[in-house]
């Protein structure tokens, strides 16, 4: 334990008559630790938008667009053609056991006016289904009802980025606002759900029952037309299951000839975005182990100091093999030496990691996440490469003959 | 009868320098009692430099047998030799050698870091050996702060600071002026009548051989004189001071 304090006094001695030096060889550990850690939190802050992303859409969710149109030759996309109607929705829910909730809308854009104050946003038309199946509650005031849709009252619920363009500071609940003209009675505001992963503002919206976007904004060119049916599976292992049964009904309540193409498409939305949050997750794995990389460069750069300083100290070496140090004595001093330069680079490099991080979220708005075990690692993987560099020149240092070492100029 | 401190048979020691073969030792036999001052004279290539190595186990000889204090380091091991120089053997080199950006306190306790000594003792005992060659107050001081003789001074205290068997000098006086020489030897006189420490030390000048109470002259790789010095008399001491 004495030799251990010691070899330690000693090693933290050279490094500080040393500054300069041992300042710049951990700036490659520096370097390396806080891009490991900046590219990690980098990662899984991708990941955990995503991730969600998923959340706020609920999960397990297929959705049922309508078909596409051809018009002399020129196919458009889907949706272009109304195909759905909200009864589909309805025998999707009633025959199709697997379904749990099934959520038929229509949107539009419209402007909307408040006092002085107007504003441009998506409207869509919802069943109360939605609200459980997106996950998604009430800040203030309350949902629509059932009674809402059936009876096609003029009531609204506001995303929040609507109320702060419309309302500075004003409650909005019980106020009347105008949709396309139309007085509607705001009746709740939604909770923030923030950006999706495309940067597209999921508050900047306006949800109103179905029945009135259907009849009172928007129009129908057919009765009870949708644009499109959100569908919620009971698990994840039903979704490809739940996927054909819907295409099936679909095409027989169509009256789809064999031959004939859907007029519809369904899309399973989780499993596109957790392909998404594969991609993520390679991604961040990637950015993790370029960043090691530099580490690792950082430790070639204390492995070429070591050897340098075991040269120059080679008399030093010499004369404490003299005086009785073994070998394991000389080799833990420079062991130490290397550990210890590793270890406060870590530390600083953990410093300058989450500075880093912090400063690049402030200005690209990217979302960033730290977790402790990432930082662990880093300040680990740093000690090891210390270990791991720093053991040939110590070792070089420990098998030095003592009397070529004395007579070292 | 007491075990001599050294005792040498027949010492062989053959360096290769590529093709070429050098007998640097061809038959060393000496025996040196516990309390002697012995100096071993010699030009260079004579064979002296590669004993002295021998004798601090810091290289293996080719053939023959070497016991210090009864013990053969033959069959040790690096590490264990190592534990011998610090436990029986104390060196005092040409060039000082002390650590630079180190106080003198320090490097005298140098020895004992190795030797396990706890942090308390360890301080007090390199006092000790610092106040033994009259280096009180210079405690902290860096070698660079000290002058020539006073270094020389601080490299007898690491050297002693263990109580060793032996003190094995190598030109101890090289590097020094010869008033600063004749301080170190007198030291050297010192520890030998007070403290009964048994010194072995490399010179070329006989002045500096005839402080030691036996002279042994190498020539070759084999010992060619080997006599007992008569104690210098005042006079004469006067005579080699100046």
């Amino acid at each position: 334990m004495t030799r251990l304090l010691a070899s330690l006094r000693i090693a933290l001695r050279a490094l500080m008559v040393n500054k300069m030096r041992s300042t710049l060889t951990m700036l490659g550990i520096i370097i390396g630790v806080g891009a490991v850690i900046a590219m990690i939190a980098v990662g899984s802050g991708a990941k955990k938008r995503i991730a969600e992303q998923i959340a706020s859409m609920g999960s397990n969710m297929l959705i049922v667009l309508s078909g596409s149109s051809t018009s002399g030759g020129l196919r458009f996309g889907s949706g272009t053609v109304p195909t759905l109607t909200a009864d589909d929705g309805k025998a999707i829910a009633n025959e199709i056991p697997a379904v749990k909730y099934v959520a038929p809308n229509l949107n539009g854009v419209a402007q909307v006016v408040f006092g002085n104050q107007n504003w441009s946003t998506v409207v869509t038309g919802q069943v109360p289904e939605f609200l459980e199946i997106r996950e998604w509650s009430l800040s203030s005031g309350r949902p629509f009802t059932q009674q809402d849709v059936d009876g096609a009252t003029k009531v609204c619920l506001l995303g929040q980025t609507v109320v702060d363009n419309l309302f500075g500071g004003v409650d909005p609940v019980g106020q009347v606002i105008r949709i396309k003209n139309l007085p509607m009675t705001v009746i709740g505001v939604l909770d923030m759900k923030g950006q999706s992963t495309m940067g597209q503002d999921l508050d900047d919206t306006i949800i109103v029952p179905l029945t009135t976007a259907q009849k009172k904004l928007f129009g129908m060119q057919f009765p009870g037309m949708v644009r499109q049916i959100a569908v919620q599976a009971r698990g994840p292992e039903v979704m490809n299951e739940v996927e054909g049964q819907i295409a099936d009904l679909l095409r027989q309540r169509h009256h789809l000839q064999p031959k004939q193409d859907n007029d519809f498409t369904v899309r399973n939305l989780t499993e596109i975005l957790s392909t998404a949050e594969q991609s993520a997750s390679v991604m961040s794995l990637l950015l993790g182990a370029i960043a090691s990389i530099s580490l690792i460069v950082g430790g070639i750069g204390i492995m070429n100091i070591m050897l340098v300083s075991v040269t120059e100290r080679t008399r030093e070496i010499g004369i404490r093999i003299a005086v009785g140090a073994k070998g394991r004595d000389i080799l833990l001093q420079f062991l130490i030496e290397s550990l210890v330069l590793s270890l406060i680079g870590g530390m600083m490099g953990i410093g300058l990691g989450v500075a880093g991080t912090l400063v690049l979220a402030t200005f690209t708005q990217w979302p960033v996440l730290f977790s402790i075990e990432a930082i662990l690692l880093a300040f680990l993987f740093s000690g090891s490469v210390g270990v791991f560099f720093g053991f040939y020149p110590a070792r070089k240092a420990s098998l030095l003959n003592p009397i070529e070492a004395l007579r070292y100029e | 009868m007491m075990e001599p401190v050294i005792q040498v048979d027949e010492l062989v020691k053959v360096y290769s320098l590529g093709e070429v073969e050098v007998h640097a030792l061809q038959g060393i036999s000496l025996s040196i009692e516990r309390g002697e001052f012995v100096a071993i004279m010699g030009a260079s290539g004579s064979g002296k430099s590669t004993f002295m190595n021998i004798l601090g186990f810091l290289d293996p000889p080719t053939s023959g047998q070497y016991l210090l204090d009864g013990i053969n380091g033959e069959h040790l091991s690096r590490d264990e030799l190592a534990e011998i120089r610090n436990q029986k053997i104390g060196f005092v080199f040409q060039g000082f050698n002390l650590l630079s950006r180190t106080s003198a306190e320090e490097n005298v306790e140098l020895p004992l870091i190795y030797a396990g000594t706890p942090t308390s003792k360890r301080r007090e005992m390199a006092r000790n050996a610092l106040s033994q060659v009259g280096l009180e107050g210079r405690f902290h001081h860096h070698p660079s702060q000290l002058s020539g003789g006073e270094q020389q001074r601080v490299a007898i205290a690491r050297a002693l600071v263990n109580q060793p068997s032996i003190l094995l000098a190598d030109e101890p006086t090289g590097n020094l002026d010869s008033k600063t020489s004749v301080e170190i030897m007198g030291i050297f006189q010192r520890l030998n009548r007070e403290m009964r420490i048994t010194i072995i030390m490399i010179t070329h000048e006989p002045d500096i051989a005839s402080f030691a109470k036996r002279n042994i002259l190498f020539r070759d790789g084999k010992i060619v004189d080997d006599h007992v010095n008569l104690p210098l008399s005042n006079a004469v001491r006067k005579e080699v001071e100046k």
